[in-house]
């Protein structure tokens, strides 16, 4: 046996270690959850690291999935290895280059993250609908089950498309395979060197286009000849298997890891079979074991190569005792007979078996990674074992529309684990929870003989998500591809203490588990504080309760909040998974290795911590009765609609699983308003407003990333039922008569604390500076009061729109927000943009939402941001795709102009028959102001009166598209990645379009929902993940670029530097008649800056001249005025200052100084550039004999 | 031909014009420009502490911070490979300006806090460093820190370092002391081998349009050397221990005057920023005139000659000094005062 060294990696590391030694060309593009192996691939070519022929990979990011086959096919027809990682809608986009690469018989293997394909929604998570809709394309579909299998996959299956010539998709379960670290074997780069065949490698390489021989390929063939050519290629996919088989073979013999084709496990004499492929066959392979234990005659038939399908092989691995088959799908295709795999195993047995046929039943488990266990293998098996067995089935969920679901037994275990350390974590996603728990895997990985498995689930929020930790340590390799089961836990860990009023966690502790807590309730006092369901489970399961005040700990170590290596070390200490001195000690060098020369006092400091932790750990003894009154879980108010508290309810309080088929929507369609219900109390301080300085500005309400603080102006008469604490007073500004009060409220619970509109706060006491016009204050001793508060401050009547100046903060801020309380990160630098939009056009709004953190924050279940007014209107929403946003908003525009054309011809046709001028106030109303707006809603709600009393068939048609007499508003929204980059043909066509629609671009300069990868508006210089060397090309000038079609309008916007020249823009470009395109600059979290800085990294982006603001408005040229106007200055800020303000720039002088020096001087010389060009494209002189009135609704700057 | 050799922190010089702790030093290039210009060493530029902590604390914010956690981005942006941080950064320029000049190089440690100094001072020496310049940056604000223990916390600080460290040691100090002399002679108890007057600090401003609080940090003013001299020559005048001025030194007359109170080295930094490294080959070919002219034979002989112990008239330098400027203060005809 060779060398081979173990390692903890999870399985988007195992492939991309491989994939990167065997590739010298390796096109990239960010979809979740494949991005981690281009990232990988990147870092490591960054760095230098070579492949095994001792050249450096060429890592190169494409603008989709889409390019980088493109990329792949062009690098394979030039004779280099060349592959690709992706899933779901990524591998959609490399169909078309799949059948090509396929074609032409070209050697190469695509690394999939098995994840689902979006249907009625988007679902980041698992299953095998994106492999399936590429079993067509010639590709041999070739499934690993494990983090090693992916390891071991990822060589065999270029091993056998370089010796067999057919492409290979390897694929893995999306995050339970890509994202679950396991203790895997890894050779030596000399092993794999000795193993790879080099003269198929040489053969590939002969076949490379090239001038030396040059040959055609790519033709275009007719009728006579296409199809025969099609067949030419049988042999070659017939005998692929025995390829496949042989590199499996051979591998085996160096690594003594045997893999067959179809690996059977179970009774010799088996009578009952699943056939399954991913990794739920371990989770079966694991029942198999147990029942065969209890007696029963059952095996498991692991699929490992799908395509080309050897029904020979598969009939050969079966036992000829087998009466009955289960084939379980993990994909579902609407309206067929059978999923893929049972469809193909029914084949195969049709065709191959030698005596009787059995019994064969299809179901579906495991869409969008749900839970797959061996109780539901076992009710499978049950299934089996019955009479007469449902031929098509479901299994994971509770259907009571089809019925088609099996029940299991919730209590079932397959014993796997019985002699495991199985361990919970829940922490929050930015307390450390999880990169501790990642490094304590790594730390028994490493010191011990012991075989690890982590997992890691989130909730779909990014600011304040929730984590679960899933640990298992045990002897034997583990391979339960499912979470810690209610019950199992042996140990777990509540780092945060506000989520016991949440959640049941000890619902999952075993009897005699341990538990600990951190809290700041001192020992003696926690058993009468903690609710009612922890004390009775700590008394009925005898659980071990320590508590630890962790804060206070990290506090005094000057760790501030970071209490990750205190919670980590508490686990050590009493987990026993390793000798307490020794895990101490690991813990330690671990620090010094993350820190260690790069931040010395940190790791001091954490080592202090380290040291200081357990004098602090202390056993509380359980009381004993349970006594407590508190109760745990997440209930919806009783205002809330049926639906909400019925299923959005049961999701946001984590029990969505218990959810039934009937009880969701068939067609995707959900209410807005949802995220009011979600009260996360995430926020330590809140802002209180000073009515005795405020000015009324507004700024604070459109800066909020999460419109947690709003104003409202209203009769002073409607304070007669105001909360004592209520603040309100006469608002300011000659726009207002006496007695109108304004209020600003925040959203106590709401509130995320970032504190920005504290920053942004214009006012000082003239005696106290510190003291502005808004403070942050600790929240808990306000929670309740400003709860009370407001809730009255809804209840508080609307400003009427028509009534307010909206070209004013002041005013616009007045305006109702249709988006609130989204799950964006605390201090996001999109939303503000997006608040602002919904505010000012939200009664009347489509929005086109391309896939990205947008899509999530703006409609990831279980709520959505969302929401409509009183009167019931508000921004209908949708997300398409990534790619085609541009589009899916242009269509929605064509669809009302077309409904619209419809409704005018209809009108003038009834004109007569209607209250007398009616049609043509209707009909001639420009609908230019919120006023005008009014009255044509008013004037069309008595022509839908007037219809309905009518009756005639043309009446009823005209009813039937009246609204669309109404202006409607479409705003097609998405992030850099999509504008830039993915979605840059089709915004570029809209452009050209001159359709009046409205594109707001939200750019983070990186895509952001991915983890921050580069994308053509990352500026040069900057690090971000697939430039980990730095961006060495510039920023793409998009505003410029649709400036040049000329009848666009176009701003650059920044609300940090500049909130009324957003303002402006923004409604300038809604009213613009035409294309309009607005590019707003938004600080992110992958920025490497504090967002609480949030305002002054957008100032300091203007004025060094990385980001000018300016506005092109066509309307001026028309006009005889130069269209473009700039709103920020000359540059007056050095550029290095500004990139020395963050960390995505900064980082680089500390990893490759000449190189950060070189590409600063570069991007120096383009800022001032470019500043210069847009001044004199501004100076233009666009005079005319006759010029007209400006129509700019103000001059900014 | 005068002989400019002098001796600072055991080391001899040939000559006292010594380039301060300035960006000057943070390339090799300027470094050798500096020597080719005659400069008799160089202090490097200052290894911040507070820089290497927020550089640090950006690097956590790097590990942990961006780290949101949410289920598509476990972080946002790459780990570096080869990041290295200001201490290594300095470290490594350390070891390439003694490979590249002949002249000796001082290291300078800036920092604020008690903790940390003994690693650092450690990490320099090993790098090569001739001797270190300790420059502690303590601005007492508390209520109950008194004179005694701020100059305390000052000698804990520096016998930490000596204990760690074999090269010479000085000590960079603030003007801001009650009793200066008093407080050096504890220093050289302490082990400190010169002392470098004086430290000067960013001054807070009030930016009237933000009505913000903002640092500032302007260049020196010949007329900052004034201070210097006198305390050169009180403190030569009672005590055997190196003294470096720094502070307002622009010219060759300044520079003089310096080392006739009692310097053995005299420090530039804002001229040598305003007018290049090649104003100390100006000043050292002036320094040579005047002592010419004046018939000094070496730079020795005239070091504190005029200091408090030498000095004709003493007393010039204490108070008398102060009365007898104001003295020397005519109204001008017709203004009452």
């Amino acid at each position: 046996m060779s060398d081979q060294h173990t390692a903890m990696m999870d399985g988007n590391e195992a492939v991309a270690h491989i994939a990167h030694l065997l590739n010298e060309v390796i096109a990239i593009y960010p979809i979740t959850p494949a991005s981690p192996m281009g990232e990988h691939a990147d870092s490591w070519s960054a760095e230098g690291i070579p492949n095994l022929w001792g050249t450096v990979p060429a890592v190169i990011e494409m603008q989709s999935e889409a390019g980088a086959a493109g990329a792949l096919h062009g690098a394979l027809q030039a004779g280099s290895l060349a592959t690709t990682f992706t899933a779901s809608q990524g591998l959609l986009l490399m169909l078309p280059n799949m059948f090509k690469i396929a074609g032409e018989l070209s050697p190469s293997v695509i690394h999939v993250a098995a994840r689902t394909v979006a249907s009625h929604a988007l679902s980041i998570f698992c299953d095998h609908s994106d492999v399936m809709a590429a079993r067509g394309t010639g590709y041999a579909l070739l499934c690993s089950n494990s983090v090693q299998e992916a390891l071991d996959f990822a060589f065999i299956s270029q091993q056998a498309s370089l010796r067999g010539r057919v492409p290979v998709l390897h694929f893995f379960d999306g995050f339970r395979t890509s994202h679950e670290i396991s203790k895997v074997r890894v050779p030596t780069r000399e092993t794999l060197l000795a193993l790879i065949d080099r003269e198929a490698l040489a053969a590939h390489r002969s076949r490379a286009m090239t001038p030396e021989r040059p040959v055609l390929r790519g033709t275009s063939q007719n009728p006579d000849v296409f199809f025969q050519a099609r067949e030419s290629v049988n042999p070659i996919y017939s005998d692929f298997p025995n390829v496949v088989q042989q590199a499996m073979d051979e591998y085996a013999a160096v690594t003594g890891r045997q893999y067959r084709l179809y690996e059977y496990h179970g009774a010799a004499d088996a009578e009952q079979l699943v056939v399954i492929m991913g990794s739920g066959a371990d989770t079966v392979a694991e029942t198999v074991d147990y029942l065969q234990r209890q007696g029963h005659a059952v095996g498991v038939l692991k699929v490992r190569l799908f395509r080309p399908f050897s029904g020979e092989a598969l009939m050969a691995a079966l036992p000829d005792t087998v009466r009955s088959i289960a084939v379980l799908d993990r994909t579902k295709e609407a309206g067929a007979e059978g999923e893929p795999l049972y469809k193909d195993v029914v084949t195969a047995l049709a065709r191959y078996r030698r005596h009787d046929m059995p019994l064969v039943i299809g179901g579906r488990y495991g869409l969008s990674s749900k839970e797959f266990t061996p109780a539901m293998v076992a009710a499978v098996f049950a299934e089996l074992g019955r009479a007469q067995p449902r031929p098509s089935f479901t299994v994971g969920i509770r259907d009571d529309v089809s019925n088609l679901s099996l029940a299991w037994d919730t209590a079932f275990r397959s014993g796997a684990n019985e002699h495991n350390v199985q361990a919970l974590f829940y922490g929050l996603g930015s307390d450390g929870t999880v990169s501790a728990n990642k490094n304590s895997i790594k730390i028994i990985g490493d010191e011990t003989d012991l075989h690890a498995q982590g997992y890691f689930v989130y909730d779909s929020k990014k600011a304040g998500a929730v984590t679960i930790s899933h640990l298992r340590f045990g002897e034997k390799p583990i391979r339960s591809a499912y979470l810690v089961e209610a019950g199992d836990a042996g140990f777990i860990a509540c780092h945060q203490p506000v989520f016991l009023e949440r959640f049941d966690m000890l619902e999952n502790a075993a009897q005699g588990a341990t538990f600990v807590l951190n809290t700041d309730v001192p020992p003696d006092e926690i058993w009468h504080r903690l609710p009612r369901i922890y004390q009775q489970r700590i008394l009925d399961k005898g659980l071990t309760f320590y508590v630890i005040d962790a804060y206070a700990v990290a506090l005094a170590a000057g760790l501030g909040k970071r209490i990750n290596t205190i919670m980590q070390t508490c686990f050590f200490a009493i987990a026993g998974v390793l000798p307490r001195e020794q895990a101490l000690q690991a813990i330690k060098n671990a620090v010094r290795k993350t820190y260690g020369q790069r931040s010395r006092s940190i790791a001091k400091r954490n080592i202090e911590a380290i040291d200081s932790t357990l004098a602090h750990l202390h056993k509380v003894q359980p009381g004993a009765v349970v006594d407590s009154t508190l109760e745990t879980g997440i209930s919806l108010p009783e205002t809330a609609p049926q639906f909400v508290r019925e299923v959005t309810g049961r999701i946001i309080a984590g029990q969505g699983d218990l959810i039934p088929v009937s009880q969701m929507p068939v067609d995707g369609t959900w209410p807005l308003g949802t995220a009011a219900f979600e009260k996360r109390n995430l926020a330590l301080e809140i802002p209180v407003w000073e009515t005795d300085l405020c000015t009324h500005c507004g700024k604070c309400v459109f800066v909020c990333p999460h419109s947690a603080i709003r104003s409202k102006a209203f009769p002073e008469s409607a304070l007669e039922q105001a909360p004592a604490t209520f603040k309100s007073i006469q608002i300011k500004g000659k726009d207002f008569p006496a007695g109108v009060h304004i209020s600003y409220q925040v959203a106590p619970e709401d509130c995320t604390g970032c504190s920005l509109c504290v920053d942004i706060c214009p006012i000082r006491d003239k005696s106290v500076a510190s003291r502005k016009a808004l403070n942050m204050a600790p929240q808990p001793p306000l929670r309740e009061d400003e709860a009370d508060n407001w809730a009255f401050f809804e209840s508080l009547p609307e400003y009427q729109h028509r009534d307010i100046n909206a070209a004013t903060m002041k005013g616009a801020m007045l305006m109702e927000p249709h988006f609130e309380f989204s799950g964006a990160c605390v201090g996001c630098g999109e939303t503000p943009y997006i608040r602002m939009l919904s505010q000012l056009f939200g009664d009347r709004m489509l929005v086109a939402n391309a896939t990205g953190c947008s899509s999530i924050y703006g409609g990831n279940l279980p709520t959505t941001p969302w929401r409509a007014n009183a009167q019931g209107r508000g921004p209908a929403w949708n997300n398409s795709l990534f790619e085609d946003n541009a589009e899916f908003g242009l269509g929605m525009r064509v669809a009302l102009d077309n409904q619209e054309r419809r409704a005018r011809d209809l009108l003038a046709g009834l004109g007569n028959t209607l209250s007398s001028g009616l049609a043509d106030a209707i009909a001639g109303c420009q609908q230019s102001d919120e006023a005008e707006i009014h009255e044509q809603r008013e004037r069309v709600a008595q022509l839908r009166a007037e219809l309905s009393r009518i009756g005639s068939e043309a009446a009823n048609s005209l009813l039937a598209v009246a609204e669309h007499l109404c202006r409607k508003s479409v705003w097609i929204i998405g992030g850099d990645g999509w504008a830039y980059d993915i979605g840059s043909g089709g915004v570029d066509h809209v452009l050209a379009s001159g359709r009046n629609v409205n594109i707001l671009v939200l750019d983070t300069e990186v895509y952001s929902n991915t983890g921050g990868q580069t994308s053509k508006a990352t500026p040069r210089g900057a690090v971000a993940k697939f430039s980990a060397g730095g961006k060495n090309t510039g920023k793409k000038d998009l505003a410029r670029l649709a400036m040049d079609y000329d009848n666009v309008y176009v701003a650059h916007v920044a609300y940090g530097a500049k909130d009324t020249q957003t303002l402006h823009a923004l409604l300038e470009a809604e009213s613009y008649p035409g294309t309009s395109l607005v590019i707003a600059y938004s600080p992110c979290i992958a920025h490497g800056v504090d967002l609480s800085m949030n305002h002054k990294q957008q100032q300091a982006a203007v004025d060094s001249g990385h980001w000018p603001l300016f506005r092109f408005d066509p309307r001026r040229a028309e006009l005889g005025h130069n269209p473009l106007r700039l709103d920020s200055k000359p540059p007056s800020l050095p550029y290095r200052e500004f990139v020395r303000s963050e960390a995505r720039f900064s980082m680089l002088w500390q990893s490759q100084p000449e190189r950060a020096e070189a590409l600063l001087k570069e991007a120096e010389r383009e800022v001032a550039e470019r500043y210069h060009r847009y001044q004199q494209l501004a100076a233009l002189d666009y005079s005319t004999d006759a010029p007209g009135q400006d129509p700019g609704r103000t001059e900014d700057g | 031909m005068v002989d400019l050799q002098t001796t600072y922190l055991g080391l001899t010089l040939k000559n006292p014009l010594v380039p301060s702790a300035s960006p000057l030093s943070r390339s090799l290039d300027s470094a050798r420009h500096l020597e080719d210009a005659g400069a008799g060493a160089l202090v490097m530029y200052s290894l911040f502490e507070e820089e290497i902590l927020a550089e640090e604390h950006q690097y956590e914010r790097f590990v942990h911070n961006a780290a949101l956690g949410h289920a598509e981005a476990a972080d946002f942006l790459p780990r570096q490979a080869h990041y290295q941080g200001s201490l290594d950064s300095y470290l490594q320029h350390l070891q390439t300006l003694k490979s590249h000049l002949a002249i000796p190089v001082i290291a300078s440690l800036n920092g604020v806090s008690e903790e940390g100094w003994t690693d650092f001072g450690r990490e320099l020496e090993r790098a090569g460093a001739d001797a270190l310049e300790l420059n502690i940056y303590f601005l007492a604000t508390g209520l109950h820190e008194d004179a005694t223990s701020v100059e305390r916390r000052y000698l804990d600080i520096l016998i930490q370092l000596q204990d760690a460290v074999n090269i010479p040691v000085s000590v960079k100090l603030s003007p801001q002391f009650s009793s200066p002399v008093h407080l050096v002679n504890q220093m050289q108890q302490a082990g400190a081998s010169a002392v470098v007057i004086f430290n000067r600090f960013y001054q807070s401003d009030i930016n009237l349009e933000t009505l913000q609080v903002e640092p500032q940090l302007q260049l020196s003013s010949s007329y900052e050397s004034l201070l210097r001299i006198r305390w050169a020559a009180i403190l030569r005048g009672a005590l055997d221990i190196d003294i470096a001025v720094t502070g307002g030194f622009h010219n060759s007359s300044e520079a003089i005057k310096a080392l006739l109170s009692g310097a053995n080295v005299v420090q530039l930094c804002s001229v040598l920023l305003q007018h290049g490294p090649d104003h100390i080959s100006r000043t050292l070919a002036d320094m040579r005139r005047w002592m010419e002219e004046h018939e000094y034979a070496s730079v020795q002989q005239l070091q504190g000659s005029l200091s408090y112990r030498n000095a004709a008239d003493p007393a010039a330098y204490e108070r008398e000094n102060y009365l007898s400027v104001l003295d020397s203060f005519t109204p001008p005809a017709g203004v009452r005062y």
